[in-house]
């Protein structure tokens, strides 16, 4: 879906973003993760040519992104950033429209797409319509700025740091809420961060960035099996490996029959969040339920086993 | 939020000043005792070779047309300095508003009064040639320094140069550019009575009777009726700039 084709960007003689190739599917999400400075945003920003690569090329669904004009581009992308950037003089009704409105839409298909987005991110549109952005808190603002992102149902959607702003209960609600929204719109997303739990945890797809290279790009759990230089091994925190392999995966696929006490944990939770609460409740093994329904267990040490390292 | 409150406490005062004013206007005579005092051998003690109302509205006209004009030309050239070649304009363009701002009004009136000869049109160009620098450099402050992310979210939406300016750079930049307009025409207000000088029939032409013949009333008149319109159109300006402010989404802007 989304090709680059040995990208560079030289700012002086200096690149920011050097010799970039990468491929990111169809409905994926392609997580680019780095230091400050590594050259992450630079890269999104050259998919909708907010800036210009100095060489190589890009291609959007087999098109090289410079035959059409930038504007009639841009259209077609969303666009969510850490600030949300919103338009402070307009509503949330307008400043989600503005896309719909540049395509000329009609009135009654844009309000619509405004009150369906709304809904989709929890916000009672009789109650927030009308509403002046300074009239929002910050989580708030922040969903109508990827509400407006998404406004024109473009395929691909691109976020700078989108959840880098709020709060770690809020922020996790609004990851919940972008893999829902990519579930139900199949969107090819790129998303910038610097935080590798984000990465693992919303990434088809991670790329890490190293003073403007790509030096490792792939999925999360060969990310964290295998992580191809020091800087990666660092990134993911020398502590912590064992716990991030846990966490890419739920403890559905580790069901085995039999019993064990007390209270059932969900199918869909994380093997890690499962480990900690076998530890933490003394319990060896832990009831799993589906659909309201003990449909088997999973042990202390079947988990235990799941978070070790190649030998 | 922010209630629409025309009538604030604060804004009292200048609620006063205006009734004040028109009634004087609008009856002159009415306050000769006033003004008597400060005449000498028995002179009038108000202003009757033309009716004040008549000066006032002339003045203001004058001030208004010179304040629109160096509002286009100064709008548009701040406009044209954004757009064109990535700023290189800039320099240019701030010589010429620097230019007008100072030169002194007194010489352009001396230069121009030979090429349009007497009457307004000399004081018309010395208001317009000082009103354009405040104007210039508050618009240019608001297109190219005001909600950054909001420009750039404009650029990323897929707006055309045209559309970022009309839908989102001019709305949030109109309480500046309006505080530009606010001190050009203020200090338009004060200049245009040295336009009598040249014939033009402004306030100034009160004053310079005063002066002339040594009343003393004279001036003072003039040069209240000139105050005060200053500070109702400083205050009803700072009005306008508050409501814009609101409409711009910074309802906690001042004013
Ligand atoms: N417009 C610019 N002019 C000059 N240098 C820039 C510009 N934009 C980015 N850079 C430089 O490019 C490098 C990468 O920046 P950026 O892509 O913003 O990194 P990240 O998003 O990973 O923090 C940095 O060293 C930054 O200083
Ligand atoms: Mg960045």
């Amino acid at each position: 879906m989304i090709d680059f084709d040995s990208v560079s960007r030289l700012y002086g003689d200096r690149p920011a973003v050097a010799d970039v190739s990468l491929r990111v599917g169809t409905g994926e999400i392609a997580v680019i993760v780095g230091t400050s400075g590594s050259g992450k945003t630079t890269l999104l920003r050259m998919v909708n040519r907010l800036v210009e690569p100095s060489s190589g090329r890009i291609l959007i669904g087999g098109r090289d992104n410079r035959t059409l004009p930038a504007h009639a581009l841009r259209r077609g992308i969303g666009y969510a950033i850490q600030g949300h950037g919103l338009f402070p003089h307009r509503t949330v009704a307008e400043n989600i429209a503005t896309v719909p409105s540049l395509l000329g839409w009609d009135a009654k298909r844009i309000s619509a797409r405004v009150d369906e987005l709304l809904s989709l991110f929890h916000l009672d549109p009789a109650l927030f319509r009308d509403r002046m952005p300074h009239q929002l808190s910050g989580g708030q603002q922040q969903r109508i700025g990827v509400a407006r992102a998404l406004a024109a149902e473009p395929p691909v959607l691109l976020m700078d740091e989108p959840f880098g702003a709020l709060d770690p209960i809020i922020r996790e609600k609004a990851q919940e809420d972008l893999l829902a929204i990519q579930k139900a719109y199949g969107t090819t997303i790129i998303l910038v961060t610097h935080d590798m739990d984000e990465a693992l945890h919303l990434g088809t797809r991670i790329g890490v960035m190293d003073a403007g290279r790509l030096v490792q790009y792939d999925v999360p759990h060969a990310i964290v099996a295998a992580p191809a230089t020091d800087f990666v091994r660092s990134l993911l925190g020398a502590g912590d490996r064992a716990f991030h392999l846990l966490s890419l995966s739920t403890v559905e696929e580790m069901i085995e029959s039999g019993e064990a006490p007390g209270a059932a944990i969900p199918a869909d939770m994380s093997m890690r969040a499962a480990l900690s609460e076998s530890l933490w409740s003394r319990r060896e093994a832990l009831p799993v339920a589906k659909d309201g329904r003990v449909i088997g267990r999973v042990t202390r040490a079947a988990l235990e086993r799941r978070g070790a390292g190649p030998q | 939020m922010t209630p629409a409150a025309p009538v604030t406490p604060a804004r009292l005062p200048t609620l006063l000043l205006l009734v004040c004013l028109m009634a004087f206007l609008a009856m002159p005579e009415a306050f000769s005792g006033l003004f008597a005092p400060l005449t000498r051998n028995g002179a009038a003690p108000i202003y009757t070779q033309a009716p004040l109302l008549f000066l006032t509205l002339n003045h203001l006209a004058l001030v208004a047309a010179g304040t629109l004009a160096a509002t286009i030309a100064a709008v548009g050239l701040a406009i044209a300095t954004t757009r064109l070649a990535g700023l290189s304009f800039l320099p240019l363009a701030r010589a010429v508003a620097n230019i007008g701002q100072t030169f002194p009004p007194v010489a352009v009136l001396a230069l121009t009064v030979p090429i349009f000869g007497f009457g307004p049109v000399p004081t018309l160009v010395a208001l317009f040639l000082y009103g354009l620098l405040p104007i210039f450099e508050t618009t240019l402050t608001g297109l190219t320094e005001l909600a950054p992310e909001a420009r750039e979210a404009a650029t990323a939406c897929g707006m055309t140069e045209t559309q970022r300016l009309m839908k989102v750079e001019l709305p949030l930049a109109l309480p500046l550019i309006l505080s530009g307009i606010r001190l050009s025409a203020v200090i338009a207000l004060a200049t245009a009575t040295i336009g009598s000088t040249v014939a033009a029939s402004t306030l100034g032409e009160v004053i310079i009777s005063g002066l002339l013949t040594g009343n003393t009333a004279f001036v003072l008149q003039g040069g209240l009726v000139v105050a005060a319109l200053a500070i109702l159109l400083n205050e009803g300006f700072m009005l306008l700039e508050a409501i814009a402010a609101r409409r711009a989404g910074r309802p906690s802007a001042k004013g």
